[in-house]
């Protein structure tokens, strides 16, 4: 007992103020990139021939940050002159389109349909799907619930059954093997549901895309209202695109 | 010996030097070789012609081995016949490898004592399915489980969508009350084509794909891949980039200890350990980030190097936290393992004997749990690990409690490890992605330590130099079994501990 109250005190508060207060990640970190449309046409050539997620579209000059795993590739081939990738984790769209990415983001907040706030603002229960990914998503998403960053305080919570759920929350390509699983327990959350497609996997198929063995896009399956973008979605990138569209 | 070629971890060999035996000799040779005590590290169908000859008698085996005492590797192959005496039927080491032959390449194993399907994978030949199966349809769940009838036996289903934010397969439990008799785990649910579209995408993709087989193994099967393609591609590695690379994974390995720690520990409602080491987890994962500029460490092994240097700021910084967290570390492990009532949960739970630990061949710290003291980073080393000090563990007992403890130390060794590495000076060169063209007809095994045990990679590229088969292994295709074998005879409510304490890889088993 003694030691159980003496780890208490070494191991203190800890739960982040986000999002009062922002959290700085190391500069390494690579968030949302920023984008020069004016780069020489040339480097922005070659850093999509290079690209492995095929993610770049050299004739506009804008990354698909649905497919993009952030790996910094085009920054490095670019040397930070086509994309640069910052410590922005904000990056949650509502529209598939939004996420070809030319240098800005629509407001998340704007775009959530009023009634998914006026429905799930105080109380959002989610039903994780891992469908077929690598598990980093998933592991990602679970230490939302870790003190640090204690998703429950906003009234947020991943529930064990689709009958208590608002919705779902997919993760992975959606393995062929997975495919109706997804859609039996989609169809066991009752009406009205949302659903989050998160990663890159869920968005456009990541790292697997052409698979013959996977889906590839929830949303060729069931419509999505919400994506997180990241390969794997840091968990405040999770943390911010839920807050902003739903709260 | 003419039947076996002895290779070194990493080393490319010629394909032609690969002694090609009858398959009379083949099976005869794996058979004595594991009789010996020898364990199997590979055991694959390709096809020599790969997309011209499909299906027309080109088939041929691979089975890499490693001897009892573990300090030699070796290879050898044979024709594939379309059916064969099984041997899985002599020693179970050759189980799971079998039904995979079959799924994959539609190869039959006669009289295979356990002839299921391993992830509902439809055969890459174009012959019937050996197990019926009709791909055109909805297979997933379509599966005959085991079953025990009589009077109050009952069956337990779960998955494949779980409860928890976790990985899809299914779980049948054969029970008695509250006691299990039987445990089958049917996993598939995650296939994604990974060996396939590792031989067929553009070489960009390649460690990308790598570093997905299973993300939080994203070092270790990224680095299997590096080393296998530097190995054909003849690139050099400079000390700096090694540096860096087994820190990573050490940094991999404490990360997931510690999460797993903690769960175990949630799992006996003993919670502040849970909380604390849930914590304790992102920071490691958060000194991966100043590394690599990811969690995960994705994107940054690549074949010839490491993208990112480790610089002073980087080394400062690690150091920093690692000072601040290692007596942390310490004392909350402290309040787990002297807490009498978790003790109480783990000794003797989950018991798998170190005789069926050697049959089914398991590794890693399950392994190592039971009494098979096998670890990769000091048997087979790569990086650094050549003159890097191993970890031994006392205690065997094959329970929940010996695989707990395990962890403990290998995290505290880790520690060690990474404090050492730190405290070296070499710079890792700055990286730039190279065009990289493989040696045509050959082969290159890599093996190392990931967290949960031997991850390996096999690739053999065909005269052109491209990639005729990629074939991966993960510590999980061997451990799952061992995890059924945990639960006999167990209440039920032991599960999720039996289950934490081995935590195994969907995604690496599915592929």
């Amino acid at each position: 007992m003694l030691k159980v109250i003496k780890n208490r005190f070494e191991q203190g508060h800890r739960t982040t103020k986000y999002p009062e207060e922002k959290i700085n990640l190391y500069k390494r970190f690579r968030g949302l990139p920023t984008v020069d449309p004016d780069c020489d046409p040339a480097v922005v050539q070659q850093c999509a021939e290079a690209c492995p997620q095929e993610a770049i579209d050299s004739a506009s000059c804008r990354i698909d940050l649905g497919k993009c795993v952030f790996c910094g590739l085009c920054e490095t081939l670019s040397e930070g002159k086509f994309a640069c990738f910052s410590q922005n984790i904000e990056m949650g769209t509502a529209a598939r389109d939004d996420l070809l990415f030319s240098g800005s983001l629509p407001e998340l907040a704007e775009h959530s349909k009023t009634h998914f706030k006026k429905l799930f603002g105080r109380s959002l229960q989610l039903r994780q799907i891992s469908a077929g990914g690598c598990n980093a998503c998933e592991a990602d998403t679970n230490v939302l619930n870790t003190p640090f960053f204690d998703l429950s305080r906003f009234g947020i919570q991943f529930v064990a059954s689709p009958r208590h759920a608002d919705g779902i929350h997919v993760t992975g390509p959606v393995s062929k093997n997975m495919r109706q699983a997804v859609l039996t327990t989609w169809e066991a959350v009752p009406d009205p549901k949302v659903v989050i497609a998160s990663g890159a996997c869920a968005i456009s198929g990541g790292p697997f895309y052409g698979s013959d063995d996977i889906v590839g896009d929830l949303n060729s399956l069931i419509p999505v209202d919400l994506y997180i973008p990241g390969c794997p979605p840091h968990p405040l990138t999770t943390l911010h695109a839920l807050l902003s569209f739903f709260k | 010996m003419d039947k076996l070629l002895y290779i070194h971890n990493g080393e490319r060999v010629h394909r032609s030097a690969i002694p090609h035996l009858s398959f009379h000799e083949f099976r005869s040779e794996l058979l004595d070789f594991t009789e010996a005590g020898g364990q199997i590290v590979q055991f694959f169908a390709y096809d020599e012609n790969n997309k011209e000859n499909q299906g027309k008698g080109s088939l041929k085996l691979l089975a890499v081995l490693r001897n009892e005492s573990n300090d030699k590797l070796c290879v050898t192959g044979c024709d594939a016949p379309d059916s064969f005496d099984s041997l899985t039927a002599v020693t179970e080491k050759f189980h799971m490898f079998e039904r995979e032959l079959g799924e994959q390449y539609g190869l039959k194993a006669e009289s295979h004592p356990w002839w299921k399907m391993v992830r509902y994978q439809q055969n890459c030949t174009g012959k019937p399915d050996v197990f019926g199966n009709n791909y055109s349809e909805n297979i997933p769940g379509n599966y005959p489980y085991f079953a025990v009838e009589g009077e109050g036996v009952h069956e337990v289903a779960v998955g494949p969508v779980h409860a928890g934010i976790i990985e899809p397969g299914h779980f049948r439990f054969q029970c008695f009350g509250e006691r299990v008799f039987h445990l089958e785990i049917q996993l598939g649910y995650q296939h994604r084509g990974v060996e396939h579209l590792l031989q067929t995408v553009p070489m960009k993709r390649l460690p990308i794909i790598g570093e997905t087989i299973s993300g939080d193994t994203s070092i270790g099967h990224g680095l299997c891949m590096a080393q296998g393609i530097e190995s054909l591609a003849d690139l050099e590695v400079d000390e700096g980039s090694k540096v860096v690379r087994t820190l990573a994974l050490e940094l991999e390995r404490i990360a997931n200890h510690i999460g797993d720690l903690g769960a175990l520990s949630l799992d006996v409602a003993f919670s502040p350990p849970a909380a604390y080491f849930g914590r304790i987890r992102g920071e490691y994962l958060n000194l991966s980030q100043i590394l690599g500029g990811n969690r995960f460490g994705r994107g940054l092994i690549r074949p010839g190097g490491v993208t990112k240097v480790m610089g002073e700021e980087q080394r400062q910084l690690i150091q920093e936290k690692m000072t601040e967290l290692t007596p942390e570390v310490e004392h909350v492990n402290d309040l787990i393992f002297s807490t009498p009532s978790v003790r109480g949960r783990f000794d003797h739970t989950g018991t798998v004997s170190r005789e069926n630990a050697e049959k089914i061949g398991l590794v890693g710290y399950a392994g190592r749990a039971c009494g098979l003291p096998y670890d990769a980073r000091v048997k087979f080393p790569t990086e650094c690990y050549g003159d890097l000090p191993g970890n031994s563990n006392n205690k065997t007992d094959g329970d929940v409690a010996s695989r707990a403890e395990v962890r403990r130390e290998e995290i505290m060794h880790s520690i060690h490890l990474v404090n050492t590495l730190l405290a070296r000076s070499e710079e890792a060169n700055s990286y730039t992605p190279q065009k990289t063209e493989l040696a045509p007809d050959s082969f290159v095994v890599t093996v190392n330590e990931a967290w949960r045990g031997e991850a390996s990679h096999c690739i053999l590229t065909d005269a052109q130099g491209k990639i005729l088969r990629y074939k991966v292994k993960d510590p999980s295709f061997h451990n799952w079994t061992g995890l059924a074998l945990s639960l006999r005879e167990q209440g039920i409510s032991d599960f999720p501990l039996c289950n934490k304490s081995f935590n195994l890889s969907y995604c690496g088993f599915d592929l």
